[in-house]
């Protein structure tokens, strides 16, 4: 198709926004977020822990001890530096890959674990834990969101709302809905799509016909940008400003991260040979977030191997623990699913009760 | 005959129709060169193309305004919601849309679509995947519900529906996929639509089911049969319209029946056909109709599915208490 010069014109303002480039260095150091060393270390250490993590997770999920599981490798960036940005009274609405930006915000690994087994309990959020259970239904996330901002401003929170989709995620008809409800009502909200390039088989070049997602912001009326999102410190920043953008009462924003799962798309069955070649995959390995934000560290004395082996360490000691926790979890009963059923339960439910406790005590 | 699993089956179905009519068109999420999530359309997009075999963005109510659209055109989509858990963001398209064309349009147009789709439980997916919402299916004027049990119906029924000129939602049990292989023949057979299959015959008490729990039925039956009781297992095939001239011929011979489903219980299909046995053949009964069905509650997190699912042995019990009424 040949695009109109005003089409192309809109499109082409939405270049890739970038700190820090591939080896490392700072090539917009006006756009620098302000963080002492100690916090570029724990981005550092946040990311090395995920990686850490999802390479467990993936070796837990084949030795059948883990249930459902998204992997995150290759994505680091996109989801710690978001979360990052975040205070604790923000409100998370993950998706179903969006696992460490939640654990980060508050719930417990175990938590996680049982989320991804199939357990009820992987849904109790704690106290204080502003965080919605991973969404499965992709989209509902996102008009859901323009719901809790809208809660949080006129509750007078001080608080955001920020939710997350994939590139496939973006072609709901949800997608649009969400943001433009947020902008219409001018509530604090962030929309973070991470393009990852794949939703399951499909290219995102046929999601389509738009160059950027980010551009979708514009039928919406609200501000949206690209973001290399292999570059933690890029990622943070436009978050900051997301945020405090949406605090001042100026309008939600659209992040599109780009990014690329290095692994399958679930470990269920996916295989990305299928649909991906190992050029692309090499391509994207190059841009990775660790490595590059190692490099930019050290340059600043700031990283040794001594502390990225700790944090190794540390992520394999807390996950063995977790899925200790996790494995005494009580066993899930019919009795306990129609106890939630209704704050009070009808009739049928109370006969069905009575069926099933004669049941389980057998 | 080859042996298939019901997968292979499925696909080989849609390769006939591919082949057989050119206005056939088979889209969704991941169907193209992937060959769909289960592999339900392995190697259709390289044998007859990608206009032909498609990936859709990633949005379910445009893919069934799609099949809409292209419907009235001329074409004959055969639509795959990856997921019937999802159905809900395409129910307008379904229920509002296509089920409604023919009226709407005083005849002029209709909505020759097959909407294809995995449903059932017992297969531990994510949560909001699984489910038995065909009932919801079931209630809608305007669109036939199919839901194979075996290879063999699979094919022969997903042909039918494809040529089918009206809605067709094809309902494709997880657990059935690859548990067992049957002979199916090569080329293309059709099955009718609304009419049920004596899966087993018996005197002693109808079993009338569909999906998976054909299965589970039959397995029943055997274990009845030890004890000298001879069940006959009716698998509906299509759920609307039922097949009532069976399933009351069936149950003037036993004079018992007992309805098994998967879905929970409120509302549901078990329901209307105790209520159509009631009218045409109550005079036949030594006893009343039970049902077997889940619970009503939503369907359960992976880890619960396993207790919450009405077993064999459910089955079994239901039945003595028909049988000893
Ligand atoms: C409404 C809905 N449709 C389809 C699916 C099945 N599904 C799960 S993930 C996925 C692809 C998502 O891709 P994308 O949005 O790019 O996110 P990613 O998985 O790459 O993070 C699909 C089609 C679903 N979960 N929900």
């Amino acid at each position: 198709m040949e695009k109109t010069k005003e089409l192309q014109k809109i499109e082409s303002q939405f270049e890739t926004f970038q700190i820090l480039n591939e080896d490392g260095e700072v090539v917009n150091k006006k756009a620098m977020p302000k963080l002492s060393d100690e916090q570029l270390k724990e981005l550092m250490k946040r990311m090395v822990y995920t990686r850490i993590w999802d390479q467990r997770a993936i070796s837990l999920n084949r030795q059948g001890r883990l249930g459902f599981y998204a992997p995150v490798a290759g994505q680091e960036a996109s989801m710690i530096g978001t979360q990052f940005a975040l205070e604790k009274q923000d409100w998370i609405l993950p998706g179903y890959r969006d696992i460490p930006q939640i654990v980060f915000h508050g719930v417990p690994l175990e938590q996680a674990f049982l989320w991804s087994r199939g357990h009820l309990a992987g849904g109790q959020m704690p106290e204080g834990v502003n965080v919605m259970m991973p969404q499965i239904i992709i989209g509902a996330q996102i008009t859901q969101t323009a719901g809790v901002a809208m809660g949080l401003k006129r509750k007078n929170k001080d608080a955001v709302a920020i939710t997350y989709t994939g590139d496939g995620g973006a072609s709901q008809g949800d997608f649009y809905e969400g943001m433009n409800f947020a902008g219409a009502y001018n509530v604090p909200a962030i929309f973070v799509v991470q393009n990852n390039r794949f939703a399951i088989s499909v290219p995102v070049e046929k999601q389509s016909a738009a160059k950027t997602i980010a551009q979708k912001a514009v039928a919406a009326g609200i501000h949206g940008v690209q973001v290399d999102g292999m570059d933690i410190l890029a990622v943070l920043a436009m978050t900051e400003e997301a945020r405090k953008r949406a605090l001042e009462g100026n309008g939600p924003t659209l992040i599109e991260t780009l990014t690329y799962r290095y692994g399958p798309h679930t470990m269920a069955g996916d295989d990305p040979t299928r649909y991906r070649t190992s050029d692309l995959d090499d391509e994207w390995e190059k841009k990775d977030p660790l490595v590059r934000f190692r490099k930019f560290l050290e340059g600043k004395n700031l990283w040794s191997e001594e502390e990225e082996n700790e944090v190794v360490e540390q992520a394999k000691e807390d996950i063995k623990e977790a899925i200790k926790k996790a494995d005494a979890a009580p066993k899930q009963k019919v009795t306990d699913l129609i106890d939630l059923m209704f704050e009070d339960q009808p009739h049928n439910l109370v006969e069905q009760m009575e069926d099933y406790k004669a049941k389980e005590s057998k | 005959m080859a042996q298939m699993t019901m997968i292979q089956a499925i696909t080989d179905a849609l390769r006939v129709e591919l082949k057989n009519n050119e206005d056939v068109l088979v889209f969704g999420e991941d169907v193209g060169q992937n060959g769909g999530v289960f592999r339900a359309t392995e190697g259709l997009q390289k044998e007859f193309g990608e206009e032909r075999v498609f990936d859709t963005p990633l949005a379910e109510s445009g893919i069934g305004g799609l099949a809409v659209g292209l419907g009235v055109t001329g074409f004959r989509p055969v639509m795959e919601i990856q997921f019937f858990g999802f159905v809900f963001e395409v129910f307008d398209a379904i229920a509002a849309q296509m089920a409604r064309m023919r009226y709407r349009s005083g005849g002029v147009y209709s909505s020759p679509v097959t909407i294809r789709s995995p449903f059932g439980g017992g297969v531990k997916t994510p949560e909001l995947h699984a489910d038995s919402l065909e009932g919801l299916m079931a209630q809608t004027p305007g669109v036939k519900v199919v839901i194979p049990s075996t290879p063999y119906d699979a094919k022969g029924l997903l042909i039918s529906a494809i040529r089918d000129n009206d809605p067709v939602v094809y309902l494709e049990h997880m657990k059935l996929y690859r548990s067992f292989r049957g002979e199916v023949p090569e080329g293309e057979y059709t099955i009718p639509l609304g009419k049920a299959d004596i899966k087993r015959e018996g005197k002693d008490i109808s079993i009338i089911t569909y999906g998976a729990m054909v299965h589970s039925s039959l397995k029943a039956a055997e274990e009845l049969a030890k004890e000298g009781i001879e069940a006959e297992v009716i698998d509906l095939m299509t759920i609307s319209p039922l097949d009532m001239e069976t399933i009351i011929a069936s149950v003037e011979k036993t004079n018992r029946a007992i309805v098994v489903q998967e879905a929970q219980k409120q509302a549901g299909i078990a329901a209307n056909v105790v209520a159509e046995i009631n009218d045409r053949a109550i005079l036949s009964l030594e006893a009343p109709v039970l049902r077997v069905t889940s619970p009503d509650t939503v369907y359960p997190f992976a880890s619960a599915e396993d207790v919450w699912l009405p077993s064999y042995k459910d089955i079994v019990e239901k039945a003595k208490q028909v049988i000893e009424f």
